[in-house]
């Protein structure tokens, strides 16, 4: 599975994190600015850690020491950023397919397949500025989704949202890793979320792992 | 002819924009992408065309391609070419002082992107040249063809560095602004007017339909079948 052992000297502390992925979903979870996205980020290859090693599988992604560094194109790991970060100048439809590369009968029945899991068939020719927080974020997880990732990492999913929505999304997010099969590694700082999401949870604080706080 | 500065002048202003373009996006790529030692002395040096004089960046042309000059002697000894007083030293003039107009829009840009659209395409399989060509231009275009037209607009109506470099030669290197000062130098004042008329002319509309163009792009554009 996944294993990340990495520091990455931030400006106001220093990242030190050491994981292994044990289950399906893991929640790292932390105040805002302790370091979680910057985790992610590194896990997805978007930045460089200064020193330590990621390493998914057999696949070595990062590795200071023999200068290894796989660019986040080769890693086939899905991102959703906590914005979602739809493509504005794409209608919904060329948003979900710009991760595949050619277009077959398959990834033709995912796409339908995933419309319809996230009955969002009928958004498809909509540009963003016309969407609702819930119908992006639904968006935002077909369009990694279709890429056909083997790890999906997801920065804040459900912040932004309200809390009726939060709660059928959250339900929804369960049942699509169940569905899709691959592991999930979500950002929180919503206690809450963490509890009801995570299988396996850390708690982060100023970069460091620390104890489980008394109400998980 | 009384058309040849004119379409001399099209010509020098068009080839002039292929080098801006290319310089202009280039630099502002590279200059939003890497941070590096004395990045602040040379955006200082970029932005230098804008606020030298024309007339003392010609000097310093002629001073870099005339028949002593560094890249001159390269030149002429290497390719046995000699640009100076002739059209393609109008077209350096042109792309040397409408260059940082290109840049600083094109910047202004690509740093109004939010970089986690570049980053969404990096995670989708997308390599760097994709996310440029299918993320990053798309939605600096705006400001890049703003940069297009006023670079242009510029390049049309380069006078002092032209003239030191290009000099005056009718039908050769006289371009409309060199034939407006040399027409009405003559007293010959219809003819200086003709021109002004069609230089003024031209760049009105195309910055008037550089606005016509962005407020119909800003407007309904992106709710394509949205509003059904």
């Amino acid at each position: 599975m996944l294993s990340v052992d990495i520091v990455k000297h931030l400006p106001d502390f220093q990242l030190k994190i050491q994981f292994s992925m044990e289950s399906d979903v893991l929640v790292l979870f932390g105040p805002s600015g302790c370091g979680k996205t910057t985790t992610l980020r590194c896990i997805a290859g978007l930045l460089e850690p200064d020193a330590g090693r990621i390493v998914y599988g057999d696949q070595v992604f990062h590795d200071s020491t023999q200068k290894v560094f796989i660019p986040p194109r080769d890693r086939h790991i899905g991102y959703m950023f906590q914005d979602y970060a739809l493509f504005p100048h794409m209608n919904v439809q060329k948003n979900i397919w710009y991760g595949v590369r050619r277009q077959t009968s398959d990834t033709m029945l995912m796409y339908e397949k995933l419309l319809s899991l996230l009955k969002i068939e009928h958004l498809t020719q909509r540009y963003t500025d016309r969407l609702s927080g819930g119908e992006k974020q639904r968006i935002a997880l077909a369009r990694a989704l279709m890429a056909k990732p083997r790890l999906l990492l997801l920065d804040e999913p459900l912040s932004s949202l309200d809390l009726d929505t939060r709660l059928e999304l959250q339900q929804e997010l369960k049942e699509m890793q169940q569905l899709w099969n691959i592991p999930f590694i979500l950002v929180t700082h919503d206690p809450e979320e963490a509890k009801a999401m995570g299988t396996q949870v850390f708690f982060i604080e100023k970069g460091r792992q620390v104890e489980r706080p008394d109400f998980l | 002819m009384i058309w040849q500065p004119v379409l001399l002048s099209i010509k020098v202003a068009l080839a002039s924009l292929i080098f801006v373009f290319l310089f202009g996006v280039s630099f502002a790529y590279a200059m939003r992408k890497w941070d590096f030692p004395g990045k602040a002395a040379i955006e200082a040096l970029f932005a230098l065309p804008l606020v030298l004089p024309p007339v003392v960046t010609g000097f310093l042309l002629l001073i870099l391609i005339g028949k002593q000059g560094p890249i001159g002697c390269f030149l002429s000894e290497t390719f046995d070419l000699r640009i100076i007083f002739t059209p393609y030293a109008a077209v350096l003039a042109g792309t040397v002082v409408a260059f940082p107009l290109m840049y600083q829009s094109t910047k202004a840009a690509f740093l109004a992107i939010d970089s986690d659209l570049e980053d969404a395409a990096r995670t989708l399989g997308a390599g760097e040249w994709r996310v440029f060509w299918t993320v990053t231009v798309p939605l600096a275009w705006h400001g890049v063809v703003s940069g297009l037209v006023l670079s242009f607009a510029r390049a049309l109506g380069e006078f002092g560095a032209t003239i030191m470099v290009a000099g005056n030669i009718p039908g050769k290197t006289q371009t409309i602004p060199l034939a407006i000062y040399f027409a009405a130098e003559s007293n010959d004042l219809s003819q200086a007017g003709f021109y002004v008329l069609v230089i003024s002319l031209l760049t009105f509309s195309m910055i008037w339909g550089l606005n016509l163009w962005s407020r119909i792009k800003k407007e309904p554009n992106y709710q394509k079948g949205a509003l059904r």
